[in-house]
């Protein structure tokens, strides 16, 4: 178990969000769509440009920057 | 039956069928228009139930109810100020977790609740199952599952509702636990704000409290306004509890609630309400369509051929209706031409009326196919992957990868129509972006600009058509690219709004729904067109027809005719009066040629004259550094209303007559021998057309998209200001180097 900024997943990794260190609009939105402490999410893909990322959150798609996601920490197994 | 007449407000998510249901609901029975002050559609109907007529609103989709987003707070508003009996929550039932978030936020605000538990049938197909009893009873709402798209469940949705309009449910607000920091904190709060009646007229005490411990700035700025010392006692308060979150927690208030906001709904969810008999993160097809469709090498390529498809089918099929109204149009203009009078009168109603209201008209089918087209995009999800796909590119020029559909529709590969894709701009919800797009995407290449660009290209670069038409769409992307950066550096600047965007699963949109979506936006445009262009093509036909030229000077074309009828034998001048053109004698073509010539003379005379053409003549002076004369000055003139009157006027003003801009021939044989023209004269007349000012019907768009007249009137003065100065370079350099 390890923890590492969102950014560094690789495609269909998964793990449980233990930190979202974003504030204000972007940290709003983000807490909106689901990405909190305790969610479980998996990278589902990253666009022909490799950003923004797609990811797997309780039962649905989201996408979000390579920007963004660095605000988010995730713990992964392995 | 009694009239209750109430109303039922549909709240939800995007992409959760709300909008479905809406139509479902009312129908062909709606009406939409905008909420005050804002760009933000509002979308009524009504619904005939038991023969009661309920009055249903749409309300904008939202994931939450903070002040951040315009929808948000115009959902709020709405829900507090309307006061609509009873709330329709739709949510995707599976997508359970994340709606309710919403769902809890409508309970806190104290707003009589109703949820549909929609697309029942894909959450029952993906493997959950949801206890519907015990999650309305832990809830404490009615709960219905729908199925929006059949119309499933839709009787006792609003029987359901009915009863909360009846009374029959009593509503209190929701109180949730925020934790031992928060709690406490709130209640104090609420102590306060309740002793003084602090926006208790409006709001329950204690979310005013929850909003303020939120830093919602929409709420705290009202509260200011009301009572300042209150709310400053207030914030004195959040100060103090942030303070100890930051060093306990290292974590700040807003956070702390989103957090047991998602909390609270894990521990609803969790005793076998919602069970999942398959893995809730497994691939559906949708996954696995993107897992093509959005792959680094098949995305692009498919997403270039959905773009071409999308082109194709609508210049292919729109190309019939939009012959049937250029024929009627001018079947119209041939009625108007053989009862009215010669005159003032005929002209005004043939060129003013008829041929400025037909050019417009006449494009209704084509903009009807582009929206089909892209109300197609957008309901089935797809539009969301190529703003997936693209934002990369388009985020290094401040704009979002939502923009791309707005630049494509407006020309992006030559031909489309800048009307629509502003409106198109409607996907992006973020304004900065919004505002930046909808200013730079006039720069592709419309239509109506190709005209245009073919007689130029041909009359000068004829060896090399392709290769200067491909940098003629370069130069327009690379220019709208540019410009939106230079926007979003200095009148648009701000910090790009966060990305995170949900895909939506892949859905077969509904006829209706494309039907509904497709009208509404058509509707739109025929509304403007009709009225704001007829008063547009009646003052442009009004400058190039006074003041007319004086008696002396008609008379001298007058006798110029007469001298060549003179001349002419006695069986020419009674050929001429018969209007069969085969049978003419060599000579009567040789007169009719002659008296042609002088016609044209004539209207070339009459429009250099004509106010337009002072203007054009004035604004030589200034022009002439671009390589432009009265003549070119004139047809730009004319292309502020539209486009297409650019090389029609240029015909006129070359004494040519009106020049069809489909066969241009004769027009473009006159420019290469014309003084003054040579292709680095084309090159910057091709380089001002992409970019200056946008046709009236466009302006109007943005003035009713960007919210502001101002925005038209920025629009129009910028666009020509960089059209002029790129012109000057390319006409100035190039004449240096000697082209």
């Amino acid at each position: 178990m390890y923890k590492l900024p969102m950014r560094k997943m690789k495609n269909n990794q998964s793990g449980v969000i233990s930190a979202v260190k974003a504030t204000g609009e972007l940290g709003r939105r983000i807490r909106d769509m689901g990405l909190v402490p305790g969610s479980e999410v998996k990278i589902q893909g990253r666009a022909p440009l490799y950003d923004p990322v797609s990811l797997r959150i309780m039962g649905f798609t989201l996408t979000l920057r390579n920007s963004e996601a660095d605000f988010i920490d995730v713990e992964v197994n392995e | 039956m009694n009239n209750l007449d109430a109303t039922i407000a549909l709240a939800g998510n995007p992409n959760s069928g709300k909008t479905t249901l809406f139509n479902t609901l009312t129908g062909a029975r709606q009406h939409v228009g905008n909420y005050p002050g804002v760009t933000v559609e509002k979308k009524e109907g009504t619904y005939i139930f038991n023969g009661q007529k309920l009055k249903v609103v749409d309300l904008p989709g939202t994931y939450s109810l903070t002040a951040y987003s315009l929808e948000e707070v115009v959902t709020r508003d709405f829900l507090v100020q309307e006061k609509p009996q009873v709330v329709i929550n739709i949510v995707d039932a599976s997508n359970l977790e994340r709606n309710l978030y919403l769902t809890l936020q409508f309970m806190e605000l104290g707003v009589p609740v109703c949820l549909a538990l929609n697309m029942i049938d894909v959450a029952e197909t993906r493997g959950i199952s949801i206890d519907v009893d015990k999650l309305s009873k832990i809830i404490g709402i009615p709960i219905v599952s729908t199925v929006a798209r059949s119309g499933r469940g839709k009787d006792r949705l609003i029987t359901a509702a009915e009863s909360i309009i009846k009374g029959e449910r009593k509503v209190r607000p929701l109180t949730i636990s925020y934790g031992k920091d928060i709690d406490p904190a709130l209640t104090e709060m609420e102590t306060i704000i309740q002793s003084v009646r602090f926006l208790t007229d409006r709001y329950p005490a204690r979310w005013v409290a929850l909003k303020y411990m939120e830093n919602d700035e929409q709420i705290r700025k009202l509260g200011h306004q009301n009572d300042a010392g209150v709310s400053n006692q207030l914030d004195r308060i959040v100060t103090r509890v942030a303070h100890h979150i930051e060093d306990t927690l290292d974590s700040y208030p807003e956070a702390v609630i989103a957090d047991q906001r998602y909390g609270y709904i894990k521990s609803i969810l969790r005793d076998n309400v919602i069970t999942h008999c398959k893995d809730p993160n497994r691939l559906f097809i949708s996954d696995k369509i993107d897992k093509v469709v959005t792959n680094r090498l098949a995305g692009p390529l498919i997403m270039l051929a959905i773009v071409f498809g999308l082109y194709h089918v609508t210049f292919t099929y729109s190309e019939i209706p939009v012959g049937w109204l250029e024929g009627f149009f001018g079947w119209l203009g041939g009625i108007a031409d053989r009862v009215l009078p010669d005159g003032m009168l005929k002209s005004l109603i043939i060129s003013g009326v008829i041929n400025g209201v037909g050019g417009v008209l006449g494009f209704v089918p084509l903009i009807m196919f582009m929206f089909v087209g892209i109300a197609f995009l957008e309901d089935s999800g797809y539009m969301a992957r190529m703003a997936y796909m693209l934002d990369r590119v388009f985020r290094l020029f401040g704009l979002h990868g939502s923009s791309v559909m707005a630049f494509i529709v407006s020309g992006g590969i030559a031909g489309g129509c800048a009307v629509p894709g502003v409106m198109a701009t409607r996907t992006l919800k973020s304004r900065k972006e919004r505002l930046a797009t909808l200013l730079t995407a006039p720069f592709m290449n419309c239509g109506a600009k190709l005209p245009i660009f073919a007689l130029l290209v041909g009359a000068f670069f004829a060896h090399s058509e392709a290769t200067v038409m491909l940098i003629i769409t370069l130069i327009a992307w690379g220019g709208a690219l540019l410009s939106a950066k230079f926007l979003r550096m200095t009148v648009v600047r701000g910090a790009s709004t966060p990305f995170v965007m949900e895909l939506p699963p892949y859905r077969l949109p509904t006829f209706k729904g494309l039907a509904i979506h497709t009208w509404e936006r058509t509707w739109q445009y025929i509304k403007k067109a009709g009225t704001v262009i007829l008063g547009i093509s009646v003052i442009l036909w009004a400058l190039m027809t006074f003041p007319g030229l004086s008696e002396s000077e008609r008379q001298q074309f007058e006798q110029a005719r007469e001298r060549i009828m003179a001349a002419a034998s006695p069986v020419v001048s009674q050929e001429i009066e018969s209007i069969e053109e085969r049978s003419l004698s060599d000579e009567t073509k040789e007169i009719k040629a002659q008296l042609t010539e002088i016609n044209f003379k004539e209207a070339e005379t009459a429009l250099q004259y004509s106010v337009a053409g002072r203007i054009g003549s004035a604004l030589e002076t200034v022009s002439r550094w671009a390589g432009f004369d009265w003549r070119t000055n004139i047809a730009l003139v004319g292309g502020f209303a539209a486009k297409e009157v650019v090389v029609s006027t240029l015909g006129t003003a070359y004494s040519l007559g009106e020049v069809d801009p489909e066969a241009s021939k004769s027009l473009s044989a006159t420019l290469v021998n014309a003084p003054g023209w040579r292709p680095l004269t084309a090159m910057s007349l091709i380089i001002f057309t992409i970019f200056y000012a946008p046709c009236f019907v466009t302006v109007i768009c943005i003035i009713r998209e960007a919210g502001s007249w101002k925005w038209g009137v920025f629009a129009m003065v910028f666009n020509t200001l960089l059209a002029f100065t790129l012109s000057v370079i390319v006409y100035q350099v190039g004449s240096v180097m000697g082209f």
